[in-house]
């Protein structure tokens, strides 16, 4: 079995928006849509000030509640690395998935079904990394199966701190972020 | 679906930095599905990009014939194989609904956009014929040409041969010329394009108002997030809370304008606590006792009330730039021209890099060098009967450039000698120079104006004749033997065709040469026999560069250490930190700081900057790259903003001290700013009506930038002299 995830370090990030972009073209996804964005999240008062920069996509959760509710079955878990994917022919675009997601990570695409971040599966089926990590000018992204204990994103998370978004959900967010 | 489809734009532009809602933008529901994947072959063809003026390698994706993606080049030491999200999105230039499409004769008033599209052959025989006249009538040199980057060579070329010297970009005397006198004045050489700084090996990287990270210069910020990686100490100045101050260990929120002050009081630290590079000073220094002698009064004391900096931070900072010599880089920045005291303002900084002896040292700033590709043969261009006037009694002795507000100002007074045509090359005049009445007025003198572009911007607007040029996904330009770490040489090449009745560069000098009797100086048949001209002569061939894309030479010596040269072209070959050249011109021989004119009560000093995802004004019509920042923001105190009653998302209008109102633009309230100076990412507020996506999409610093300060060395226009108060917007 293989469990991938993403740990993104906040650090190095400055919110450039490539990972944007090249989400953007990879996926060939239209114009006024995205499946990533950059958040900002600033503490402090002038001029002591601390910011942290994420680059934040769909959480592909261990419990994500966008399957459970999907009427259809269109959401569902893929066996390779459980990424959570979205069957375009069987979704019916009733939004059920989007109102249960707590990230927000979903949106209907022009031609009627749910459409959000699929890790690229494409290309890692390839051997490839997906298209955000691979472009990230400040390398500030990594992905990888969490399973192994020797692998880059493993090694990372257990040496640098970290945090993911809302764990309070409890929906076992998969994207970590290094502080 | 479409409140949903909203919600993402919102969340997007909440997000954001920069800001800008991206709702109500009209929804293209054409392209195809994510998941309906093509199966066509990928051919992968190398080139590089023109989205900056950086040239980073990329590699085009090619799909049934159709521009799928583009990626870093793998080979490219600029890239290093990852591209910058402009480079990422330079597919939308191609696909760009907005984009020139065939020449276009002007058939109204200047300035009112109302065009009569026209043939190759009839736009180019209205400009020779123009431009023969004007050689007849006033002589070759009245003709004037503006430009920017590698794809103007060929035009260049032409006017060389036509016969004028009055030939200028704004990357001078608008943005890093005080910069590049600076250190000229200092070390006899410039820190260059991509610039010689060795982030990658710093172990302390101060940053004065450069905001990397913001600022995309590809291979800086790449080295910027590995230097921050590893741990280097990291110091940023700069009256916003940048993206680089997030990552630094010391912030200094300076008030704008006082650079120049703190950079004295630093300098004053490591001299009178003896804690700079002795052995180098002593080796390499001239002057040193006078210019120590100088900093004397100026202590972190004297700093505090100028700069709001206090003392200690000073001291706590300049010991540890100290600490980390000679791997201290004082980063020199880029757009330069901001109080009209920025030579003497970058000479300070040059002089705090040399006191840390960081000049030719890993870490500091590299020996750069580039492989020799002989030029393909042409006659000798005429010498032009007379000088170029954008400098006249060399007014500014240190201008190494020509100025382009020089030639705007003898264009407006026809002294020493008339100018009556301009041809602008991919720089659009209204957004780069101060003050656009001044360019109307002087645009209003000419019996010509011609502008080569691909996108009608406001420049075009004033045209008598636009040119549309391809994208440089479509085109040859002239090759790029790159000053840099790694020597290489890259080559541009098409991709894909253009769409339309766009012509390339090279293709338009080469025929408009041919109607003025100028074939003579391009005697090659096609580019892709002058560039493999080129090559050979290199030891190299067209055909493995359109393979490769870049060939990289050795790597010569970097540092002083490992043998780079240690030469200084300065009058005393040493490295000056007492100028006699410019006590001799009656200048300051070792900075001294003046303080900035303060505004109207009750205004704040209008800042710009950059967003990682635009370049300058011309990528806003880019839809890929407009949809990750539509409109820009103005930036405000958060306190001020309660202050005044605003809050993150209402329109404002600006009004500057000469009572000029900007379009409307969203208020980002934010900690992030000093509470004296507001701040806008420059090149929105297009008003141009031809960028149909941005036409009056945010505000226009350029627009508001009305007045400017010249700098008495070398003629830059320092454009943070202008103050802005903020009006209630509603109506759009």
């Amino acid at each position: 079995m293989s469990r991938y995830i993403m740990v993104i370090d906040t650090r190095r990030c400055v919110g450039c928006m490539d990972c944007v972009v090249a989400c953007k073209t990879e996926n060939r996804i239209p114009e006024g849509y995205t499946r990533d964005w950059i958040t900002e999240t600033v503490r402090g008062e002038f001029p002591s000030l601390s910011m942290e920069i994420r680059s934040e996509r769909c959480n592909h959760c261990e419990k994500p509640p966008c399957v459970g509710c999907c009427p259809t079955g269109a959401s569902h878990i893929h066996d390779r690395g459980g990424v959570v994917l979205v069957t375009k022919e069987k979704c019916i675009g009733c939004k059920a998935c989007i109102a249960s997601c707590p990230y927000d990570a979903r949106y209907v695409h022009p031609e009627g079904h749910v459409d959000k971040c699929t890790f690229c599966l494409h290309r890692v089926e390839r051997g490839e990394l997906p298209a955000c990590v691979s472009v990230c000018p400040t390398h500030c992204m990594h992905f990888g199966d969490a399973d192994d204990p020797h692998s880059e994103v493993s090694r990372l998370l257990a040496s640098r701190k970290g945090h993911t978004l809302m764990p309070e959900a409890g929906t076992g967010p998969r994207i970590h972020f290094l502080t | 679906m479409h409140s949903v489809s909203r919600r993402r734009f919102l969340k997007i532009s909440a997000a954001s930095v920069i800001g800008g809602s991206l709702a109500g933008h009209a929804l293209s529901a054409s392209v195809g599905g994510a998941a309906t994947r093509p199966t066509g072959e990928v051919s992968r063809i190398p080139t590089f990009c023109d989205v900056c003026f950086w040239k980073c390698g990329a590699i085009a994706h090619v799909q049934d014939g159709k521009l799928w993606k583009i990626e870093g080049n793998p080979d490219d030491p600029l890239s290093n194989g990852r591209l910058c999200p402009r480079g990422t999105g330079g597919i939308g230039a191609v696909t760009d609904p907005d984009r020139l499409r065939t020449p276009l004769l002007r058939v109204s008033e200047r300035g009112e956009e109302k065009w009569k599209a026209v043939t190759w052959d009839e736009a180019l025989d209205f400009i020779a014929a123009k431009m023969e006249r004007i050689r007849r009538e006033h002589g070759a040199e009245s003709m004037a040409f503006f430009t920017h980057g590698i794809g103007g060579t060929f035009l260049k070329n032409l006017m060389k041969a036509y016969g004028t010297p009055n030939v200028a970009a704004p990357s001078f005397a608008q943005c890093r010329g005080p910069r590049d006198v600076g250190f000229r004045l200092t070390f006899g050489d410039d820190v260059g394009s991509p610039e010689r700084t060795d982030i990658a090996n710093t172990d302390c990287l101060v940053l004065i108002g450069s905001h990397l990270g913001e600022n995309m210069h590809n291979t800086q910020v790449q080295e910027f997030a590995e230097a921050v990686g590893r741990g280097a100490r990291i110091i940023v100045v700069d009256p916003r809370f940048s993206v680089a101050a997030s990552k630094a260990h010391h912030y200094l929120p300076i008030r704008p304008g006082t650079d120049t002050a703190l950079l004295l009081a630093w300098m004053n630290v490591i001299v009178s606590e003896g804690l700079h590079d002795r052995a180098y000073v002593e080796k390499h220094g001239h002057g040193f006792d006078a210019f120590a002698a100088a900093l004397a009064p100026y202590t972190p004391e004297w700093a505090f009330p100028e700069t709001g900096i206090d003392p200690e931070t000073i001291r706590l900072t300049a010991r540890e730039m100290a600490r980390c010599k000679p791997a201290t880089l004082v980063h020199p920045g880029r757009h330069a021209n901001w109080y009209g005291n920025d030579a003497q303002r970058s000479r300070a900084i040059a002089l705090l890099n040399a006191l840390l002896g960081s000049w030719g040292r890993k870490g500091g700033f590299y020996i750069p060098s580039s492989m020799e590709v002989p030029a393909y043969p042409v006659p000798k261009y005429p010498k032009p009967a007379r000088a170029k006037l954008d400098n006249p009694g060399n007014k500014f002795p240190f201008a190494h450039e020509t100025i382009t507000t020089g030639i705007r100002e003898a264009t407006l007074s026809g002294k020493p000698y008339p100018i009556k045509g301009w041809m602008v090359y991919a720089t659009n005049l209204f957004n780069a120079l101060p003050n656009e009445e001044e360019t109307k007025r002087a645009i209003q003198q000419l019996d010509l104006l011609v502008v080569v572009d691909v996108v009608p911007s406001e420049i075009a607007a004033w045209a008598d004749v636009v040119l549309p040029e391809s994208i440089y996904l479509e085109r040859y330009d002239e090759l790029n033997p790159e000053f840099f770490r790694d020597p290489f040489i890259a080559l541009r090449q098409p991709v894909v065709e253009s769409p339309d009745d766009q012509k390339p560069n090279w293709w338009i000098a080469k025929r408009l040469a041919e109607k003025l009797g100028l074939q003579a100086f391009f005697p090659w048949k096609d580019i892709e026999e002058y560039l493999d001209t080129r090559l050979r002569g290199a030891g190299l061939s067209l055909a493995e560069l359109k393979r490769k894309g870049i060939v990289r030479g050795p790597r010569q010596p970097l540092y002083f250490e490992e043998g780079a040269p240690a030469e200084f072209e300065t009058p005393s070959r040493k490295i000056e930190f007492y100028s006699n050249q410019l006590a001799q011109a009656g200048f300051d021989p070792v900075p001294r700081y003046t303080p900035p004119e303060p505004g109207p009560a009750g205004s704040f000093r209008l800042l710009f900057g950059r967003a990682p995802m635009h370049t300058f004004g011309r990528t806003q019509t880019n839809r890929l790259l407009s949809d990750l920042m539509r409109e820009n923001a103005v930036w405000l105190n958060a306190v001020a903003a309660r202050r005044l009653g605003l809050k993150t998302g209402d329109y404002v209008r600006l009004r500057n001290q000469d009572g000029v109102l900007s379009d409307r633009i969203r208020v980002k309230a934010t900690q992030r700013i000093h509470p004296e100076c507001v701040f806008v990412v420059h090149g929105f507020g297009h008003t141009a009506r031809g960028l149909r996506h941005t036409y009056r999409k945010g505000a226009s610093d350029a627009g508001l930038i009305t007045r400017y300060k010249t700098d008495p060395l070398m003629g830059g226009t320092g454009m943070n002299v202008n103050f802005v108060t903020l009006e209630p917007a509603t109506e759009a």
